[in-house]
C-alpha cells in the first residue's frame, strides 16, 4: 500500500503530541510545590510551584497554538471535524453545568430547609431562618444588580462581535470583542470590591461558605471566559477567523453566555431570594 | 469520503506494519494519539492498580482469619481497606472497561480511524496517572482511614489521615473520566462509517455511549463534593459541619448522586462486553436488540434517580425513602430485560465454551445473583437490617467483581488476538475462568450469610461465631488471587509464544474483526461501509439454508 498514508477521509488524525506529557508533569511539579509551600517543607517550594505553573501555562499556549495552526493554516478542520468540536464544547459546557448543580444543591440544602427537624445543631446555629441569624447580606439592587447589567450587556456585545464577523465586518468584530472584554473585566473588579466589603467570611458560617463557593467559582469562570475572549481578540487582530470558520470565537461566545446564565441564577437565588438584613453603608 | 471498500489483510503476515511496530520508541508511546495505544497504556496502568488494591485486601482477609487483631494494628486495618476501596473504585473499576476495551474498540467498531479528540484522549490517560499515582503515594505514605466513601463528619472533622490530599488525587482523576466521556459521545455521534446507523451499532458501542453520558454528567458533582471536603479541611469552609450551620448529610447526597451512577459506569460497559461475547459464541443474533439498547439507556437515566437508597438509615424523610426505594426497584426492570435477552440469545444457540464465553457465563450468573440481592437492599425495611453489613459488601462485589471484572477479563481474552495478534493458551484460560468463578463464590457467598446474621462491615475484631464464614471467605480470596495472577502470566507468555491469530479467529461479526490483527495504525485501509446490522450470525445460518451455524473460523463476515 504505497498510498497508505494518503488521506482518504474527512477526519483529522492528530499527530503525536508532547503536550499531555509536558502538561501533566508540570501539573505534578506545581502540586508538589504548592503542598510543600503550604506545609513549609523546604524553602525553595514557591520556586517549584512557579516552575510547575509556568510549565502548565506553556502547555496551554503550546497546545492551543497547535490547534490554531491546524485550523487556520493547515486546514485540518473540515466540516465534520468542526461539528465534532461543537459536540465537544457542548458536552464540556454540560459537564460545567453539573459543577454548578452541585453548588446550588449545597446552597439550597440549607437555604430551603433552615429549620429541618433532624438538623438540631444546625438549626440552632442558624436560628432556623435563611439567611442565618446574624448574617448581613448584600443589597441585591445595588452592586449585584449593576453587575447583572454589566454581564447582560457583555452578552449582547459578544453577539455583536459574532454577527459582525458573519458579515465580515472586521471593525465590528474588534470593537465588539473589546467592549465585551472591558465589561468582563469590570464585572471582576466590581465583584472584588464587593467581596472586600462583605460582612461575612468564608469560614465560620454556612452562609459565607456557600456564598463564596458558588459566586467565587462563577467568578473564576468569568476570568477564564475573559482570557478566552482576549485570546480571540488577539487572533482577530492577527487577521484570523473568517465568516465561515471561527470555532474559537464561537466557543468563547458560548462559554460567555453560559457564564452569563449561571450568573442570572446566582443573582436570583442567592442575592434576591436569599437576601436578609443589609450591610449598613453598602446602600443609600 | 472515498469509496474504497475494505481490503482484507492476509491472515498471518508477521512483518506487516501495525500500530505496535510502526514506531517502537518510548517517546512514540508517551506522545501517541492513537486510541489503540492509549487503550494499551490504560490496560497496563489499571492492571497495576488492580493488583495493588488486591494486595491490600489480601492482608485484610488474612487478618480476618481470626476474630482478634493479629497481623496489623486497628489503624493500619482501616487504612488497608480504605486503600483497597479507593484504588479499586477510582483507579480500577471506573476506568476499567471504558478506557481499555472502550478506547481500543469504539473507533474500530464504528469504522473510524480514531476518536474525535485524540490529544484529549492522551491527556485523559496522563490525568489518570497523575491522580492515581499521587493518591497511591498519599495512601501508602500517610494513609486515609475513612473508607472509599469519605463520609463526613469523619473525613472533615475527625480523620487524622491525609484526606485532603487523597481527595485532590481523586479529583484530578475525575477529569480524565470526563474527558473520556466527552470523547466517546462526540466520536459515536460524528465518526460512524457510512451505513453505520444508530441501530446498527454493536451493543458494546451503545453501552459506551450510555456510560459516557453518565460519566459526563455525574463526575462533575463528585469533583465539587471532593473540592468541598478539601475546602473544609484546608480552608475551614464549614459546608459539612453542623456546629457552623453545615450539614454532614449533604455530603452523602452529593456523594451518592455521583457514586450511584458510578456503579452504572462500572456495570454498563460489562453488559456491553458480554453482549458481544454471547452472540459470538452462541452463533446467534442478540435477542431483542432494540430492547437491549433502550434498557442500557434506561439504566443510565434511572441510575441518576436512585442515590437515596444509600441513605435509608441516614435520617432522610420517609417519603424520600419510599420514592428512592420504588425507583431502585424500577432499575431492576431494564436489568432483568437484559438478563432475559442474554438467556434468550443462548437458547438454541450453537454454544461453544471458549474462555471468553466462560467468563461471560460467570458474569451472567454472578450479576443475576448480585442484582437480585440488590432488591433486598432496595427494600427499606430489609435495608435497615442489612445496612453496613457484609451483605452489602457481598452484593456490590457480586456486581463489581463478579460482574465487571468477569466481563473485563472475558473482553480481554475475546479481543486479545485483536490487541496483540496472538492467541492466548486456551486451556489455561478456561482453567483460570473456572477457578475465578469458584474462588469468587467461595469468597463472597459466605459474606451474604454472615452479613444477614449481623456481621458489620469494616470491623477488624468480630464475634467468634462469624469466624467460620471469614475463614471460608479468606480461602476463597486465595483461590481468587491465583485466578487473577494466572492470566497475567499466560497472557504475558502469549505475547511472545502465542499462536498467531488471523484477522478473525472467532469468526465474529463486527468491523473490528475485518481488519488485520493487530490492526494497522489507521485501523482500516480505506473507509469501511456497513450494509447491515450487527450480529448477523443468524442470517448466515438461514442463508446457507441449513440448521448449521456459520462456519467458525473466518466465517460469517459480511
Amino acid at each position: 500500500m504505497a498510498d497508505a498514508h494518503a488521506k482518504q477521509h474527512d477526519y483529522h488524525l492528530v499527530d503525536p503530541s508532547p503536550w499531555p506529557l509536558v502538561g501533566s508533569i508540570s501539573a505534578f511539579v506545581l502540586a508538589i510545590g504548592l503542598i510543600s509551600w503550604m506545609h513549609n517543607i523546604f524553602s525553595a517550594a514557591p520556586l517549584v510551584f512557579a516552575a510547575g505553573a509556568i510549565g502548565v501555562l506553556y502547555t496551554m499556549v503550546g497546545w492551543w497554538r497547535d490547534v490554531i495552526i491546524e485550523a487556520e493554516y493547515r486546514h485540518f478542520h473540515t466540516r465534520v471535524v468542526q461539528i465534532s468540536h461543537r459536540y465537544g464544547m457542548i458536552l464540556f459546557i454540560a459537564s460545567e453545568v453539573m459543577f454548578f448543580v452541585a453548588w446550588f444543591w449545597a446552597y439550597f440544602n440549607t437555604a430551603l430547609f433552615p429549620s429541618e427537624a433532624i438538623e438540631v445543631v444546625r438549626s440552632e446555629f442558624i436560628g432556623g431562618v435563611w439567611p442565618p441569624k446574624g448574617i448581613q447580606t448584600f443589597d441585591p439592587w445595588h452592586l449585584p444588580l449593576f453587575n447583572t447589567l454589566i454581564l447582560l450587556t457583555s452578552g449582547t456585545t459578544v453577539t455583536w462581535a459574532h454577527h459582525a464577523l458573519l458579515e465580515n465586518d472586521r471593525e465590528g468584530l474588534k470593537w465588539g470583542l473589546i467592549c465585551t472584554i472591558l465589561l468582563g473585566l469590570s464585572f471582576t473588579c466590581v465583584q472584588a470590591f464587593e467581596y472586600h466589603h462583605a460582612a461575612f467570611s468564608y469560614g465560620g458560617n454556612i452562609y459565607g461558605a456557600t456564598f463564596f463557593m458558588a459566586t467565587g467559582f462563577h467568578g473564576a469562570h468569568v476570568i477564564i471566559g475573559s482570557i478566552f475572549l482576549i485570546v480571540c481578540l488577539g487572533r482577530a487582530l492577527a487577521g484570523q477567523f473568517n465568516p465561515k470558520q471561527h470555532l474559537g470565537l464561537e466557543f468563547a461566545a458560548w462559554y460567555w453566555h453560559f457564564v452569563d446564565v449561571v450568573w442570572l441564577f446566582l443573582f436570583a437565588c442567592i442575592y434576591v431570594w436569599g437576601q436578609g438584613p443589609r450591610i449598613p453603608g453598602m446602600h443609600e | 469520503m472515498t469509496d474504497t471498500t475494505l481490503e482484507f489483510a492476509p491472515a498471518a503476515e508477521p512483518l506487516e506494519k501495525n500500530y505496535l511496530n510502526e514506531e517502537t520508541t518510548l517517546w512514540s508511546w508517551l506522545t501517541t494519539t492513537d486510541h489503540k495505544r492509549i487503550g494499551i497504556l490504560y490496560t497496563l496502568s489499571i492492571t497495576f492498580f488492580f493488583f495493588i488494591g488486591g494486595l491490600a485486601i489480601g492482608v485484610v482477609r488474612l487478618e480476618l482469619m481470626t476474630p482478634h487483631a493479629d497481623i496489623v494494628s486497628a489503624e493500619a486495618y482501616n487504612r488497608l481497606f480504605s486503600l483497597h476501596g479507593i484504588i479499586m473504585v477510582w483507579f480500577f473499576l471506573v476506568p476499567s472497561i471504558p478506557t481499555t476495551l472502550g478506547n481500543f474498540l469504539v473507533p474500530m467498531m464504528i469504522g473510524a480511524h480514531d476518536v474525535a479528540f485524540p490529544r484529549l484522549n492522551l491527556l485523559s490517560w496522563y490525568l489518570f496517572m497523575l491522580g492515581a499515582l499521587f493518591t497511591l503515594y498519599v495512601l501508602i505514605a500517610g494513609g486515609v482511614d475513612t473508607g472509599w466513601t469519605f463520609y463526613t463528619p469523619l473525613s472533615t472533622s475527625y480523620a487524622t489521615g491525609h484526606v485532603a490530599a487523597a481527595a485532590a488525587g481523586v479529583f484530578v482523576a475525575g477529569f480524565s473520566t470526563i474527558a473520556t466521556g466527552v470523547n466517546f459521545v462526540a466520536t459515536i455521534h460524528m465518526l460512524r462509517a457510512p451505513g453505520m446507523t444508530w441501530f446498527r451499532l454493536p451493543l458494546f458501542v451503545w453501552s459506551m455511549y450510555a456510560v459516557s453520558l453518565v460519566m459526563l454528567l455525574a463526575t462533575p458533582v463528585l469533583a465539587m463534593t471532593l473540592l468541598l471536603i478539601f475546602a473544609e479541611r484546608v480552608f475551614g469552609m464549614p459546608v459539612f459541619d453542623p456546629a457552623q450551620g453545615g450539614d454532614p448529610l449533604l455530603f452523602q447526597h452529593l456523594f451518592w448522586f455521583y457514586s450511584h451512577p458510578a456503579v452504572y459506569i462500572m456495570i454498563l460497559p460489562a453488559m456491553g462486553v458480554v453482549s458481544e461475547i454471547f452472540t459470538c459464541f452462541a452463533r446467534r443474533r442478540i435477542f431483542g436488540y432494540t430492547f437491549m439498547v433502550y434498557a442500557l439507556l434506561a439504566i443510565a437515566v434511572v441510575g441518576f434517580m436512585v442515590w437515596g437508597h444509600h441513605m435509608f438509615v441516614a435520617g432522610q424523610s420517609a417519603l424520600a425513602d419510599l420514592v428512592f426505594s420504588f425507583l431502585s426497584f424500577i432499575v431492576a426492570v431494564p436489568s432483568a430485560i437484559k438478563v432475559f435477552n442474554w438467556t434468550a440469545t443462548l437458547y438454541r444457540g450453537q454454544i461453544s465454551f471458549e474462555a471468553p464465553m466462560l467468563y461471560a457465563m460467570g458474569f451472567l450468573a454472578l450479576f443475576t445473583l448480585g442484582g437480585l440481592t440488590g432488591l433486598h437492599l432496595a427494600s427499606v425495611p430489609l435495608d435497615i437490617h442489612l445496612h453496613d453489613t457484609y451483605f452489602v459488601i457481598a452484593h456490590f462485589h457480586f456486581i463489581m467483581v463478579g460482574g465487571t471484572v468477569s466481563a473485563f477479563l472475558g473482553g480481554i481474552h475475546y479481543w486479545w488476538p485483536k490487541f496483540t495478534g496472538r492467541m492466548y493458551p486456551e486451556s489455561w484460560a478456561r482453567f483460570a475462568a473456572i477457578t475465578m468463578s469458584i474462588g469468587f463464590i467461595t469468597t463472597f457467598l459466605p459474606q451474604y450469610v454472615m452479613g444477614y446474621a449481623g456481621m458489620p462491615r469494616r470491623y477488624q475484631i468480630y464475634l467468634p461465631q462469624f469466624q467460620i464464614y471469614h475463614v471460608i471467605s479468606s480461602v476463597g480470596a486465595m483461590i481468587l488471587a491465583v485466578a487473577y495472577i494466572m492470566p497475567l502470566l499466560y497472557l504475558g507468555w502469549s505475547l511472545l509464544y502465542g499462536r498467531r491469530a488471523g484477522s478473525n479467529p472467532w469468526g465474529a461479526t463486527g468491523l473490528e474483526w475485518q481488519t488485520s490483527s493487530p490492526p494497522p495504525k489507521e485501523n482500516f485501509h480505506g473507509t469501511p461501509r456497513v450494509v447491515e446490522g450487527p450480529y448477523v450470525y443468524h442470517d448466515a445460518e438461514t442463508a446457507s439454508g441449513s440448521e448449521q451455524a456459520a462456519p467458525r473460523p473466518q466465517g460469517a463476515h459480511r
